[in-house]
C-alpha cells in the first residue's frame, strides 16, 4: 500500500511556570518528572476531546537523562500521568533544542502517516541537573584541537560570537535585554500567558505553595543596572547575567495531531507545521545555529524571510539574536521578533524552551489571525540550530 | 516527658483570580515515616498560624493540608504516660478544642485537603473546616481512639455524627475501631459523606485549590444528604452490643462515645465538646487508656525490633526444608513459600502424607488466587517451587529446615539426628514445638549450635506471634538468621529461653489450672467463665479450651506438671474429659454437656467463690507465674511477656497485654511487693 502523507497540526501547548534553579527556587523541591506529568495532565484536561487511548507516543526531551529526568522520561511520565498503559513513550536529547526536536520528530511521524496523536515536550530541572552533569567529554576534542576549550562553556561561546561580530556592542545587547524585559512585562500585564502558564502546587521548606508565575522576569531592569553587571566569562567581556537567559527549572509540552485525528475527534487545530530544519555550525560559536537552520527551513517551505509574520527566537544570549537579525537584515525595532518577550525575561530551562516558543506562536496566532507564518528557532550547545515554520490555521 | 516532635502549621499565600488563599501545611520536618502528630507545640503553632492569616486582612479562604503522603495521625501518644491527673487531661482536651475551633470561627472559607494518612485528631481537625477534599491515595483514615481506650475527644465524637449522621459516625468510631482498629480509604470516606470531593493523588492539591477558587467564585456547589437520625436509638443499641462483645464493659471508652453520638443531633457544638472534655478527663489517666497507650507503643516500636538479638548479618535462605507434611508442616510450607518465594522441600515418611500436604498447599494457593490475594498466573510457578519427597537427601542443599513431626521427644531427636547427616554445614535446624525442651532435643547432635525453636500459633497464617527459642548452645549466627527469617515471614518474633511451654502457653495453662480448680471446688462452669471473662480477656476460659482442644491443653499441661508439679497439678476431671474425647465442656447448644456434668467431680460440700474472688485467684496465679518467668529469665523483660500475650493470645490493648493490668489492679504489689513497671 502506498504511503499517504498527511498534515501535522498543533492542537495546544502549555508549560509550568519557570523557576530559578536554586534550592529555594519555586521548584527547588519539585521533581522534574512531576513537572512533566503536570503539563501532560493540563493538556489532557484542557482538550478532553483528545482520546487518551489513541495517543501514539509521548515524546519528552531532557538534556540530562538521569535521576528524576532518567528512566526514559516519556514512558515514566505517561504512566505517572495516568495515560493508558497502551501509550508508549521515549526520551530524546538535543540539549537546548530537545523539546523542539520532540515536536519536530512528532510532526514528522504524523506527516509520514506513522502516528495521529502525539504528546511532545521538554523538561529541564537545572537545579537538580546543572549543565554538563555527569558528562565525560572525549579528550580527543581538546587533544586534537577538534574544538576550543571554550566550546563547552555557553557563556564563552557568546563572547566568541561578539568577537566574530565586532560591531555588536555590549550596550546594544543590554538594550535588547531591556526591551525584552519590557515586552515580557507588557504581555504579562495584558494577560497573554493565562493559557500558556499552568499554575502548579509545589513543595517548599515553607510547606505547599502555588507556583503561578515565572520567577525570573525583572520588569524593574534599567540600563544602569545592566551596565553594572559582572562579565563572568571574560575580563572586560560583554556577556552578563542581564543579557543572558539564566538557569531555570521548567517543563513545556504540546499536543500534535494529524488531519485525520482532527476530523475524527473534532479537534481544534491552532497551527500547521510547514517545515523544519536543523543545522550545524562551529561549536565555539554555537549561537549562530539559528541562521543556517532558518535558511534551510525557509528554503524547504518555499517562503522568504519577509513572509514571516512573527518570529520566536530563544534568547540564550542577546548577542545571538542580534547576530541573527543582523544576518537577515532585520531592523532592531522589528516587532515580529519575540513580541511577548523572550528567554532573557522568562528563563531557559534547556529542553523545555522549544515547546515554550511553540506555545507563544500558537497563542499569538490565535489572538491575531492576520499573522500567517511564524518561526520558532533556537541555538544549541556544541554548535547547532533548529527552526520550525508554522502556518496559522485561522489566517 | 519525651520531647515533642512539633508539627508546624506553615502558611503560604496564593493570589488566585478568585481571591487570596492561605495554604496551610502541617509539617513536622520529617519524611512520611514520622507522620505529623499533635502535641502542645502543634497547638501553639496552629494558634500562631491562625494569627498570621487573620493579620493578613484580605484572606478569602484557607486550605489546610499535610506533608507528602501524610495529613496528620492525631495526638502525640508518647506523652500519655505522664498524664497522671484528671486536671492535666482536661486541659489537654480543652486546649485541643480551643485551637481547632480557631479554624471553625475563622472569618473566611476553610477547606481541608486530606492528602494522606488521617487518624484520630488528624481527621478531627478537618471536621472544623467548612469543606473537605480527599485523595484516592489516602490509604488509612479512621478513629483508633476506642481501640486504644479513648473517645475521639477533639471534636470527632460530636462533629462526625453532625456531618454524616449516627450510622456513619458509629461505623467509624465504634465498629471499625473495635474491629481490630480497621481503617478506611479515601474513596470509602468520600462515599460515607466525610469529604465533599474526591480527587486523584497526581494533582490532588491542584484540584483542591481549584475547588477553593470555585467555591469563592460561586462556581462550585456542594450538596450533602441530610443525615438520617430516625433510627439513632436502635443504631446505638447495636453499637453497644458490639462493644459488649468486644470489651464487655471493661473498657469504658466506647460506651462514652456512644453516649455523645446519641445526643449529637440536639446539642450545640460547644455542648458536645464539653462532653468530650469530660470523657477525655476521665479516660486519659485511667488504667485502660494508660495500658492502651503502653500497648500501642509496644506493638508499634518494641515489637518491630526484637530485644536481645545480637547484631550481625543473617545467612541467606535460598531453600527451605519442611519435615512433616501434616497440617502444621503444610501450613509452614505455605507460609515460607508465600513470604520468601524460594524452593520449599517438604518431606514425610509416606507418599500419602506428602500427597495430602501437597493437596492442602495447592488448595490454599488456589483459594487465595480466587480471593484475589495472589495472581492466579503465579500459582503454577509457586506450586512448582514445592518439592515433595520421602528422602532426606533432597534436603541436602536447604539453608533452613524446620521440623514439624509428632510432639514426642524420641521422634524429634531421631529426625534431627537423621537430618544432621545429610544437610550442609551452615544449614539451620528449627524445631516447631509447643512445649518440648530444645536443649534436650539438641543434646545428642554433633552441631547443637545450629538448633533453634520456632513456636508458631495456630492458625499459622493468622496468628502474628512467633516464639523463637534459644537453647543453651544456639549460636549467635543461628539466632540472627532465625530472627531475620521471622521478620521475612512477617511474624512478630520474641526471644525466649528454653523453658517448659515457653511463654504464652505457660501463662494460659497456669490460668487454666486455677480456673479448673475453681470448678472442681464447686463453682459452676458458667459462673467461672463469666467471672474470668470480665477481666477483659478475649474469650471465657472454657471457650478457649474448646478452641485449643482439651487434648492439646492437657499435653502442654503435662509438660508443665513434670517441670513444676506444685503449681501445675492437673485436674482429674480434665484427664477424664480428654479420655472421653470431648471437644469441650459445652455442647453444641452452648449448654454444659450433660455427660460432662455427670462425670465432673466437684467438692462436696461445694466451696463457692464470688466473681471477685475468682478473678483474684486467677490474677494472683498469673502474677506469680509471670514473676517466676522473669526471675528465671524466660524472657528479658515484662514488655516481652505483654507482646507475647497481645500477639499470641489476643489479650487486649486496654489490659496492656498482661503485666500492665496486673500492676494497675494491684496484684503485682500484693504478690511480690513490687510492680512489673515501677513507673506505673
Amino acid at each position: 500500500m502506498a504511503r499517504e502523507l498527511q498534515e501535522c497540526y498543533l492542537i495546544d501547548a502549555c508549560r509550568t511556570p519557570f523557576g530559578r534553579a536554586r534550592p529555594d527556587g519555586i521548584f527547588g523541591m519539585t521533581r522534574a518528572d512531576d513537572m512533566v506529568v503536570h503539563v501532560i495532565r493540563a493538556l489532557m484536561e484542557r482538550n478532553p476531546e483528545v482520546p487518551k487511548e489513541k495517543i501514539d507516543d509521548n515524546l519528552w526531551a531532557a538534556t540530562t537523562q538521569m535521576g528524576d529526568q532518567g528512566l526514559t522520561i516519556g514512558r515514566t511520565t505517561a504512566i505517572l500521568a495516568g495515560l493508558p498503559e497502551t501509550v508508549p513513550g521515549c526520551a530524546l536529547d538535543r540539549m537546548c533544542a530537545g523539546g523542539m526536536t520532540s515536536i519536530a520528530l512528532g510532526g514528522s511521524c504524523i506527516q509520514a502517516g506513522d502516528a495521529d496523536l502525539i504528546i511532545a515536550g521538554g523538561v529541564e530541572h537545572m537545579g537538580h541537573h546543572p549543565m554538563g552533569q555527569g558528562a565525560d567529554p572525549n579528550p580527543r576534542f581538546i587533544a586534537e584541537k577538534i574544538v576550543d576549550t571554550s566550546a563547552l562553556n555557553m557563556g564563552m561561546t557568546a563572547e566568541n560570537l561578539h568577537d566574530m561580530y565586532p560591531n555588536i556592542t555590549k550596550e546594544e545587547c543590554d538594550e535588547y535585554a531591556l526591551e525584552c524585559q519590557k515586552k515580557a512585562k507588557n504581555a504579562l500585564d495584558a494577560g497573554k500567558f493565562e493559557k500558556i502558564i499552568v499554575p502548579m502546587t509545589a513543595w517548599s521548606a515553607n510547606g505547599w505553595r502555588v507556583a503561578a508565575q515565572d520567577e525570573q522576569p525583572r520588569p524593574e531592569t534599567t540600563m544602569e543596572g545592566l551596565k553594572s553587571l559582572r562579565t563572568p566569562f571574560r575580563v572586560k567581556g560583554r556577556v552578563t547575567a542581564g543579557n543572558s537567559s539564566g538557569l531555570n527549572d521548567g517543563a513545556a509540552g504540546a499536543i500534535l495531531a494529524s488531519e485525520k485525528a482532527v476530523k475524527e475527534f473534532g479537534l481544534k487545530p491552532r497551527m500547521r507545521l510547514l517545515n523544519y530544519a536543523f543545522a550545524g555550525v562551529k561549536a565555539e560559536v554555537m549561537g549562530l545555529g539559528p541562521i543556517p537552520a532558518t535558511k534551510k527551513a525557509l528554503e524547504r517551505a518555499g517562503i522568504k524571510m519577509d513572509d514571516l509574520d512573527v518570529m520566536e527566537i530563544n534568547e540564550a544570549f542577546a548577542v545571538q539574536v542580534v547576530a541573527f537579525m543582523q544576518e537577515f537584515g532585520i531592523d532592531k525595532s522589528d516587532a515580529r521578533i519575540n513580541p511577548w518577550g523572550g528567554a532573557i525575561a522568562f528563563g531557559h530551562p534547556l529542553a523545555s524552551s522549544g515547546p515554550r516558543l511553540m506555545a507563544h506562536l500558537a497563542y499569538e496566532f490565535e489572538e491575531n489571525p492576520k499573522l500567517k507564518y511564524g518561526l520558532a528557532s533556537m541555538c544549541v550547545g556544541l554548535g547547532q540550530g533548529g527552526s520550525l515554520i508554522w502556518e496559522n490555521v485561522k489566517s | 516527658m519525651p520531647e515533642e516532635l512539633v508539627t508546624h502549621f506553615k502558611d503560604t499565600y496564593y493570589d488566585s483570580p478568585a481571591g487570596k488563599i492561605a495554604i496551610v501545611t502541617m509539617d513536622n520536618g520529617e519524611d512520611y515515616k514520622k507522620p505529623n502528630s499533635f502535641g502542645f507545640g502543634a497547638m501553639q503553632s496552629l494558634n500562631e498560624c491562625m494569627d498570621r492569616i487573620e493579620a493578613q486582612g484580605d484572606v478569602k479562604a484557607m486550605l489546610l493540608t499535610g506533608k507528602v503522603f501524610i495529613f496528620a495521625v492525631g495526638a502525640d501518644l508518647t506523652g500519655v504516660p505522664d498524664i497522671k491527673t484528671r486536671e492535666q487531661a482536661l486541659e489537654i482536651a480543652q486546649n485541643g478544642h480551643k485551637a481547632f475551633k480557631r479554624i471553625m470561627d475563622a472569618p473566611f472559607l476553610t477547606v481541608a485537603a486530606i492528602n494522606g494518612a488521617s487518624l484520630g485528631g488528624g481527621f478531627e481537625i478537618s471536621l472544623y473546616c467548612d469543606y473537605r477534599t480527599i485523595s484516592t491515595g489516602v490509604g488509612v483514615l479512621g478513629f483508633p481512639e476506642c481501640f486504644l481506650g479513648l473517645v475521639p475527644g477533639w471534636g470527632g465524637t460530636t462533629l462526625t455524627p453532625k456531618l454524616a449522621g449516627p450510622e456513619k459516625a458509629l461505623q467509624l468510631i465504634i465498629h471499625n475501631a473495635l474491629n481490630n482498629n480497621k481503617m478506611i480509604n479515601g474513596k470509602k470516606a468520600f462515599e460515607m459523606g466525610l469529604a465533599d470531593r474526591l480527587y486523584e493523588p497526581v494533582d490532588f492539591l491542584d484540584k483542591s485549590i481549584q475547588f477553593v477558587e470555585g467555591l469563592l467564585a460561586g462556581k462550585e456547589k456542594v450538596e450533602r444528604p441530610k443525615p438520617d437520625w430516625s433510627n439513632v436509638d436502635a443504631l446505638c443499641d447495636q453499637a453497644k452490643a458490639v462493644a459488649d462483645s468486644k470489651v464487655h464493659g471493661v473498657s469504658p471508652a466506647p460506651y462514652r462515645a456512644i453516649e455523645i453520638i446519641k445526643k449529637a443531633k440536639d446539642i450545640t457544638v460547644d455542648e458536645g465538646f464539653a462532653m468530650e472534655d469530660e470523657a477525655l478527663a476521665d479516660l486519659i489517666p485511667s488504667p485502660t487508656m494508660q495500658a492502651g497507650a503502653y500497648s500501642f507503643d509496644l506493638t508499634q516500636r518494641r515489637a518491630k525490633r526484637p530485644v536481645g538479638v545480637p547484631e550481625g548479618a543473617p545467612l541467606p535462605i535460598q531453600k527451605v526444608g519442611i519435615l512433616g507434611a501434616g497440617l502444621m508442616g503444610s501450613q509452614l510450607a505455605l507460609l515460607f513459600l508465600r513470604r520468601l518465594s524460594v524452593p520449599v522441600v517438604i518431606k514425610d515418611i509416606k507418599q500419602e502424607f506428602v500427597d495430602k500436604g501437597m493437596s492442602y498447599i495447592s488448595g490454599e494457593l488456589n483459594r487465595q488466587a480466587e480471593k484475589g490475594r495472589i495472581d492466579p498466573g503465579r500459582v503454577p510457578w509457586m506450586l512448582n517451587l514445592v518439592e515433595p519427597t520421602l528422602d532426606y537427601a533432597d534436603m541436602a542443599d536447604c539453608d533452613f529446615i524446620i521440623e514439624a513431626v509428632l510432639e514426642e521427644m524420641p521422634i524429634k531427636k531421631k529426625v534431627l539426628a537423621e537430618l544432621e547427616n545429610v544437610v550442609k554445614e551452615t544449614a539451620i535446624l528449627a524445631t516447631n514445638t509447643s512445649s518440648l525442651s530444645i536443649n534436650e532435643m539438641a543434646s545428642d547432635l554433633k552441631h547443637p549450635e545450629r538448633v533453634i525453636g520456632f513456636h508458631f500459633f495456630n492458625p499459622v497464617a493468622v496468628m502474628p506471634l512467633l516464639e523463637i527459642i534459644k537453647a543453651d548452645k544456639t549460636s549467635d549466627q543461628t539466632l540472627i538468621t532465625a530472627f531475620s527469617a521471622g521478620k521475612n515471614i512477617r511474624k512478630k518474633a520474641i526471644l525466649v529461653k528454653d523453658a517448659p511451654a515457653f511463654v504464652v502457653n505457660r501463662l494460659l495453662i497456669r490460668s487454666m489450672m486455677e480456673t479448673l480448680k475453681l470448678v472442681d471446688e464447686g463453682n459452676d462452669f458458667q459462673e467461672v467463665d463469666q467471672a474470668i471473662f470480665a477481666l477483659g480477656t478475649p474469650m471465657p476460659p472454657f471457650m478457649l479450651m474448646s478452641l485449643v482442644g482439651p487434648a492439646i491443653a492437657l499435653h502442654t499441661a503435662e509438660t508443665l506438671e513434670v517441670a513444676f508439679p506444685d503449681r501445675f497439678q492437673i485436674s482429674d476431671n480434665l484427664k477424664e474429659l480428654v479420655a472421653r474425647k470431648k471437644p469441650g465442656v459445652y455442647g453444641p447448644d452452648g449448654q454444659i454437656d450433660p455427660e460432662v456434668k455427670e462425670f465432673w467431680k466437684q467438692a462436696d460440700p461445694p466451696k463457692k467463690s464470688t466473681p471477685e474472688e475468682m478473678r483474684e485467684r486467677v490474677s494472683v496465679a498469673l502474677t506469680d507465674e509471670a514473676w517466676r518467668m522473669l526471675d528465671e529469665g524466660v524472657v528479658g523483660a515484662p514488655e516481652e511477656l505483654d507482646i507475647a500475650m497481645i500477639f499470641g493470645a489476643g489479650y487486649p490493648f486496654y489490659m496492656g497485654g498482661l503485666t500492665k493490668y496486673l500492676d494497675y489492679a494491684g496484684y503485682s504489689e500484693k504478690v511480690k511487693g513490687k510492680k512489673f513497671h515501677p513507673e506505673t
